[in-house]
């Protein structure tokens, strides 16, 4: 407790001001801890913040009272007890979240991401080495490298973490024992070079004796040092390395207090900025120079990356949400089709061709996944045939995204590399992911602007182009309305085409089957499909079951706002299958058809369509009329 | 702006300046996504820092939410006084909410124990969000105040019954939070999540930060009861059979009810003899406040359930 690296009591009590002032000039270093369920990670924080005097008489008190009623360690202070916070693992006596814990010398102020060793948590572990620089990854000595180290390692590795620790821990328990330390540290080698981690620190320490915590131990006379608080002190934190590379700030708001005043709000993502420099705003691509770095303390001569600042810019250019300004000179690219690696997050697996919400830095965009190119087994590293991602799979897919983000590879950008992506239905966050590259038919096609517009082509013809887009249960009618819809379109002189989902499996979509990523790549093929029509002026009229709200709210995102008019044709399950037109509800029944929807498979109905006809309350002749009334009134 | 009036900045940001950085980073990313977001406004160090971020992150606008100040009437006389002016100089709007029905009920912490906390605090805060449909707040917890504390998320997510459920949180990668959410649900974002008490401090003395005076020792009239050291801030103040109010010279280490919030005796009378004594001190923040104990050992975590903040 009187060891140096630790708040000098004695300058605190003769000149605050002093110590006050040393203080302020601290950096900060976030790390996590990884290690299996009882490699005494709880232990270490607890003997990381006990001895940095972070605990207080009362929680120690509390700590002694509960060491003795649930401890593990018989009579002694368990420290683990310190950081286990929700009440339902202090009975598991297992970690299962991401806690945060924070301590502080004499150099540094440190926040620590304690993240479990659960097998089935590695999404925890990858949410808390997202913001860390270091990672201390715990071995019991007592039994080497196991397969959890490597997990860890690799993930560690993986989310870009320069710094590893190895430090093997229980020392105490066999007897400080120089071989045993230096089998270990040889084996972690191998298997560390294999992966990329060129550089890693092994320290021999024992969390529960306080062995090379904070000073080197008389108990291992052979290690030369550092101790592991000497080395989280000294390690260099690579702000420099952030700030030499070229400047990005990604918009997140624009401050607009009077008509005098446009500056945009954001944090600077990497390098640095001063007024006079020249900037390209991304994607228009639109060039000027920053005026002024405004803050409320007064005008920055220089902002430099991690800070987070509003820019004011020379040229009234466009730039909201979104944009990001950069370095004139040295832009970052803007794709829509890349590789990346996913890390999934949620119960649910993931589904390809469904769209997903994919938020990168301040950009969010709707993206679609292809099935995995493999998957990669985190103990074996071994690359695997995939279909999906379930959770906590980690894989490498190609995703395509509704409009190009700007964005540089994870390697040279976290900001700009790493993104989340959330479930459009339920707003969960699914899976985190990091770009490596765009993919070249991306960069290499353009979209080619045509002279003939969309709007011509509709005035020709004389009318407004519109997708009724029927959905309901088979046999609920969908085919029969939607051709009377057309038959009545036609005698009006309207151009129309009315694409059916039996009939588009006999063509367009012969290779697809009925399984949920087959269903759903058929309504993506239906809807470009129907778009391209209504480019042309006309009014499409499509049949399909189309279960899944994500899709048709996908097809509706690809046309102008209005155009897309959702038919729901409302008729109970009992009723559909009751008529049975096709026979087909008898053969689910039996088994013979698998996924098929109202049986085995969801439907999710409209929440709010446009127009809902309930075909037991009217005509088939009835509903076309209410129909084109909508649509023409 | 003359160049002479341009402020230098050393290159490395020191461990205030990047917490400063990711805190105004959150709270203009709540701005993306939030349709109708306030700042809880408790008057306290913390929410003084908040509010201080607040103008720093939105400036030279002012922000763009007002506060909201979910009162007990039984907070401190310069709480109140605090808050007012603290209003009146970031040009927000300031909403006071009451429980009408603690109101009512002549609800107090010495009659009614736990009850007071909960009418007033939890439900009175509900009430204030479902009253003005607020789908973000912003709250001024950190994460080193309490063991449940150090799990929560920065963005965390409550169901429309205001609920938390700490096994369904969102992962919370980089810096990128996922702020959407269906109708009738909301989120509570705590932007000083990552500082820590004496951060806080740091932070209060470099940016002179306007702060309850009753953070300074002072002498003030107080009984002891139960081991705590309350001071008779007014004459609500029922007095025990041989009790007298003594003049001792103390101050407070956290703020709240002036009968739930403990003082301890103390000569520090100016902030950085403030910080050298809670440097130099034994006992933990929270401490001196009765809340935490109702229920034992996972108190705060069960009263996050029910929706306290």
């Amino acid at each position: 407790m009187t060891d140096p690296v630790y708040v000098t009591d004695a300058l605190i009590a003769e000149d605050i001001d002093a110590y006050l002032e040393q203080h302020q000039q601290k950096s900060l270093l976030r790390f996590i801890t990884c290690g299996s369920v009882d490699d005494g990670k709880s232990t270490l924080i607890g003997r990381l913040l006990y001895d940095s005097k972070m605990i207080f008489e009362d929680q120690l008190a509390a700590l002694e009272a509960d060491s003795k009623r649930v401890g593990t360690q018989g009579q002694e202070i368990d420290f683990a007890l310190l950081v286990d916070g929700l009440a339902a693992e202090r009975e598991q006596g297992i970690t299962i979240d991401v806690a945060y814990r924070f301590f502080t010398t004499e150099k540094r102020k440190f926040i620590v991401a304690d993240t479990p060793g659960h097998e089935q948590y590695t999404r925890n572990m990858v949410t808390g080495a997202s913001t860390a620089d270091l990672a201390v990854i715990l071995i019991d000595a007592r039994k080497g490298v196991l397969t959890q180290t490597r997990r860890h390692s690799f993930l560690a590795h993986l989310i870009g973490i320069k710094h590893i620790v190895l430090a093997v821990n229980k020392m105490d328990l066999v007897d400080y024992d120089k071989t045993i330390f230096d089998r270990i540290t040889l084996a972690y080698r191998a298997f560390a070079s294999e992966i990329g981690i060129t550089n890693f620190t092994a320290i021999p320490i024992s969390g529960f004796k306080g062995d090379n915590i904070t000073a080197l131990s008389d108990n291992t006379p052979w290690f030369k040092g550092p101790a592991l608080i000497e080395h989280l002190e000294n390690v260099e934190i690579g702000a420099a390395a952030d700030e030499a590379k070229p400047f990005r700030l990604p918009v997140q708001w624009v401050n607009r207090p009077n008509l005098d005043f446009r500056g945009f709000s954001g944090q600077l993502a990497s390098g640095t900025v001063k007024p006079g420099d020249a900037v390209r705003i991304l994607p228009s691509g639109k060039t000027t120079t920053i005026e002024r770095i405004v803050t409320l303390d007064g005008d920055l001569e220089e902002a430099v990356a991690g800070q987070s600042v509003t820019l004011t810019l020379a040229d009234e250019v466009d730039c909201s949400r979104g944009d990001v300004i950069a370095a004139a000179d040295a832009p970052p690219e803007a794709a829509d089709q890349f590789e990346a690696t996913l890390v999934w997050m949620a119960d649910e697996a993931m589904i390809a061709g469904r769209a997903y919400w994919l938020k990168l830095a301040t950009q969010s965009v709707s993206a679609t996944i292809q099935p995995p190119k493999y998957e990669i087994n985190v103990n074996t590293l071994d690359h695997l045939a995939a279909k999906t991602l379930e959770l906590n799979g980690i894989g490498v897919v190609e995703l395509s995204t509704d409009k190009p983000i700007t964005f540089e590879a994870y390697g040279d950008n976290r900001t700009l590399g790493g993104f989340i992506l959330i479930d459009k239905l339920t707003n969960a966050t699914v899976a985190a992911g990091m770009l490596h590259f765009s993919l070249r038919r991306a960069q290499n096609v353009h979209w080619q602007a045509t002279d003939i517009s969309r709007d011509m082509r509709a005035s020709l013809k004389n009318q407004r182009p519109a997708l009724l887009w029927f959905t309901g249960l088979s046999g609920s009618g969908k085919s029969t309305i939607a051709n009377l819809v057309e038959k009545k379109l036609h005698r009006m002189n309207r151009h129309s085409f009315l694409l059916d989902g039996d009939n588009v499996r006999h063509g367009l979509n012969r290779d697809l089957g009925f399984t949920e990523a087959d269903r759903i790549e058929n309504i993506r093929r239906v809807g470009e499909v129907a778009k391209l029509m209504s480019d042309a002026g006309l009014i499409v009229i499509t049949a399909f079951i189309s279960p899944f709200r994500v899709e048709r709210e996908m097809v509706r995102s690809m046309l102008p706002e209005g155009e897309f008019i959702e038919v729901f044709i409302d008729t109970p399950l009992a009723e559909a299958e009751r008529r049975d037109v096709k026979g087909l509800y008898k053969k689910a029944r039996a088994g013979q058809l698998k996924n098929f929807t109202g049986i085995d498979s969801p439907y999710e109905a409209p929440e709010s369509p446009e127009i809902r006809i309930d075909t037991t309350a009217m005509t088939p002749e009835e509903a076309a009329d209410l129909i084109i009334d909508r649509l023409l009134g | 702006m003359l160049s002479s009036e341009l402020q230098t900045k050393s290159l490395e940001l020191t461990h205030l300046d990047r917490l400063e950085a990711e805190s105004i980073h959150i709270m203009r990313e709540v701005m993306a996504d939030a349709a109708k977001p306030v700042m809880l406004y408790s008057v306290g160090k913390d929410s003084a820092v908040m509010l201080h971020l607040a103008r720093k992150a939105f400036y030279p606008s002012p922000p763009p939410f007002p506060l909201l100040h979910v009162d007990t009437t039984w907070k401190f006389q310069a709480m109140y006084e605090l808050r007012d002016r603290m209003a009146r100089e970031s040009g927000m709007e300031l909403i006071v909410y009451q429980n009408p029905e603690a109101k009512e009920r002549g609800i107090n912490p010495f009659d009614h124990g736990p009850l007071h906390t909960d009418m007033w605090k939890t439900e009175g805060l509900k009430q204030a969000l479902d009253l003005h449909g607020f789908d973000v707040a912003f709250g001024g917890a950190r994460r080193d105040e309490e063991k449940s504390r150090a799990k929560e998320r920065i963005f965390s997510f409550r169901t429309a019954s205001h609920g938390w459920d700490p096994k369904k949180q969102r992962p919370e990668l980089w810096n990128l939070y996922n702020a959407r959410k269906a109708k009738g649900e909301s989120i509570r974002v705590f932007p000083i999540s990552n500082w820590t008490e004496l951060d806080i401090w740091q932070y209060i003395a470099r940016e002179n930060i306007p702060i309850v005076p009753l953070y300074f020792a002072a002498p003030r009239p107080t009984v002891e009861r139960d081991g705590l050291l309350l001071m008779v801030d007014d004459d609500r103040f029922p007095l025990l059979p041989g009790e007298t109010p003594v003049e001792r010279s103390v101050r407070f280490r956290t703020l709240g009810c002036y009968p739930l919030t403990g003082a301890v005796e103390s000569e520090a009378s100016t902030l950085s003899e403030v910080i050298q004594e809670m440097l130099l001190t034994t006992t933990s923040e929270r401490q001196g406040r009765i809340i935490d104990k109702d229920g034992g050992d996972a108190s705060m975590e069960k009263k996050k359930q029910e929706g306290y903040f």
